[in-house]
């Protein structure tokens, strides 16, 4: 599943020319008109109406706490497609020469008060009354008092942080919750200063900065929202993973044995022992963060990323091209776990370094 | 030689001059500050250049003789005097002083809450006989935060905190594993981690035979595996 995201998702918001390419010619960019939008609104709903009619689907999406995050993927699904919709219709007029959709907004202004004012209070009204109504209607669950040693089963994070959680199956805790998020913090921080495409400002756009566009999309659907539907629907008790119609067996038997590079290199490949020294036991693991970080870069603006390499200049192109591979670690490690049962790159337990 | 009175007057004079001085810049400000409205609406107006009219019933002066007018006497104001100033800033910060000292009095008592969790370092859990071969008591756990495991060959106890992020796993007996509900990190029964990002297996605690010859837990003092701690000889007991 995940991998046909992975697939489909530069196909979707192509990120260069030649993926542009492909777009059109599968006229993807169909998704983003009226039609389209029914279209996934339909699935969607179809979507849930079917599953709702299963006892176990019904059991995890209708749970108090998950109901708010049914009614976020609708939310980021319509979102996602307004603004695409109001891109693609921007990127046809300005393909025609014509004037943006938005050219004409700095004309259009009303008055702080009343008219600004009004809505705000008829939007907190509203506001109020649907917390008051959902409060009513899907009561917070309350638990018996908190007892240290007890988890419960499954643990889960607050919605927001599923992301962060499911990043710490794959990564040890300094990196999955505090080095990455701070590389998030910093990268977002950073964005003003990389984005140096002058086009685009002030109206939605999306051939004139589809990398910019197809790059965010993917940190924010794919990194982020994506994590957060799965740790909600699909992580169940002992952390397992559960199909959406699956039922939530606490005796679920997921044989999940992991091994570290080291091991893989020195006992199954080498056949001999592990290495006392701790330097020589990690060094390939080393070597191989080594290279990712330092001869990839260099290795990509020679020849896929030529063309930004020369745009974005020395400097600029380092700190991108950083972020992006730390964003991309995290696919890459998932799939390391899934496919090789690799648990970690670098693992020095004795210092509480692992990779 | 001076005489009397003019060897007074001299720093009479000065005070004086400094009294005036500091009489007339309280009153400044405090004129300002709306002690009086009505001062205030003219001084306003006077400044706004735009608005050059004054409330009725008053006659037009030009600006520096009202400016002149307001500090001078119009306005009583009880002049602040450098005892009564001293007296007034040492009641202020004895005040801020209490208040501060009395928030930190209850920050620290905050720190030693009425009920307290912390189970016991060191117990004693029964005779080495209460345990039956190859099985895990999960009965300790709740109370002490321990596991213990009984081998063919030997007792030992394990810490019940998940050495990923420290949440506390479950003795799944079907599966004969613990396993973390957090993130999904499994131990096998000896504590060694096999799956999920745990990265270190289950510590040990020491384990002795007290003199009446019950098992005595100690807490305080831990083995890990990956140090090559699990032969020490307290780290389990030999049956």
């Amino acid at each position: 599943m995940l991998t046909f995201i992975l697939l489909t998702f530069f196909f979707i918001f192509p990120p260069n020319d030649w993926f542009y390419k492909w777009n059109k010619k599968f006229k993807l960019d169909l998704i983003w008109t009226n039609k389209g939008g029914i279209l996934i609104l339909l699935g969607l709903l179809t979507f849930f109406l079917f599953g709702l009619t299963d006892e176990n689907f019904k059991l995890i999406v209708l749970k108090p706490d998950n109901v708010p995050i049914v009614g976020l993927i609708f939310l980021v699904a319509f979102f996602t497609w307004l603004s695409m919709k109001q891109a693609t219709e921007n990127d046809k007029r300005i393909d025609n020469n014509e004037k943006v959709n938005e050219y004409h907004d700095p004309d259009d202004k009303v008055l702080t008060w009343p008219d600004l004012v009004y809505i705000e209070l008829i939007a907190l009204v509203l506001c109020t009354v649907l917390l008051v109504v959902w409060s009513i209607a899907l009561p917070a669950p309350l638990e018996q008092p908190a007892n240290p040693t007890l988890s419960p089963n499954p643990s889960k994070a607050p919605w927001y942080f599923l992301g962060l959680q499911e990043m710490l199956v794959y990564f040890d805790p300094w990196i999955a919750g505090v080095l990455f998020p701070t590389i998030m913090i910093i990268g977002l921080m950073a964005i003003p200063y990389l984005d140096i495409n002058k086009e685009g400002v002030g109206y939605y756009s999306f051939k004139q900065r589809k990398m910019a566009v197809s790059l965010f999309m993917f940190g924010w659907l794919v990194l982020w929202i994506l994590l957060i539907i799965v740790g909600t629907f699909l992580r169940g008790p002992n952390w397992n993973f559960f199909g959406p119609f699956e039922y939530w067996d606490i005796h679920k038997l997921a044989p999940l044995t992991n091994i570290n590079l080291s091991e893989y290199i020195y006992i199954i490949w080498f056949r001999s022992g592990l290495p006392d020294n701790i330097l020589i036991r990690e060094m390939w693991g080393f070597l191989l963060i080594l290279g990712y970080f330092m001869v990839l870069p260099p290795l990509l603006a020679k020849s896929m990323l030529n063309k930004l390499y020369k745009k974005l200049g020395n400097l600029r192109y380092s700190v991108f091209i950083i972020l992006i591979l730390f964003a991309i670690s995290l696919p890459i490690k998932m799939y390391l776990r899934w496919m090789f049962n690799l648990k970690y790159i670098v693992a020095i337990p004795e210092y509480f370094f692992n990779i | 030689m001076f005489p009397m009175d003019k060897h007074k007057n001299i720093p009479n004079d000065v005070n004086n001059a400094e009294e005036n001085e500091q009489i007339s810049g309280q009153t400044d400000e405090i004129s300002s500050d709306s002690a009086n409205p009505k001062m205030d609406s003219v001084d306003e107006q006077n400044l706004d250049s735009k608005k050059p009219e004054v409330p009725k019933g008053e006659p037009e002066k030009n600006p520096a003789q009202k400016r002149a007018s307001i500090g001078k006497g119009s306005i009583f104001v009880e002049p602040i005097k450098r005892r009564s100033f001293f007296s007034w800033l040492t009641l202020a910060w004895l005040a801020f002083t209490a208040a501060t000292g009395t928030f930190f009095g209850i920050m620290l008592r905050f720190m030693f809450p009425n009920v307290l969790f912390e189970p016991k370092q060191t117990f004693k859990a029964g005779y080495p006989d209460d345990y039956s071969v190859g099985d895990v008591t999960t009965s300790l756990k709740e109370k002490y935060g321990v596991w213990i495991v009984r081998s063919t060959e030997e007792i030992y106890a394990l810490s019940t905190v998940c050495t990923h992020l420290g949440c506390t796993p479950n003795w799944l007996k079907n599966e004969n594993k613990f396993k973390c509900p957090c993130h999904g990190s499994g131990f096998r029964k000896t504590g060694i981690n096999f799956e999920g990002p745990a990265p270190r297996p289950l510590e040990r605690f020491k384990i002795t035979l007290a003199n009446d010859g019950q098992i005595f837990i100690d807490k305080t003092k831990k083995y890990a595996y990956e140090k090559g701690q699990w032969s020490d000889p307290e780290s389990f007991l030999r049956v």
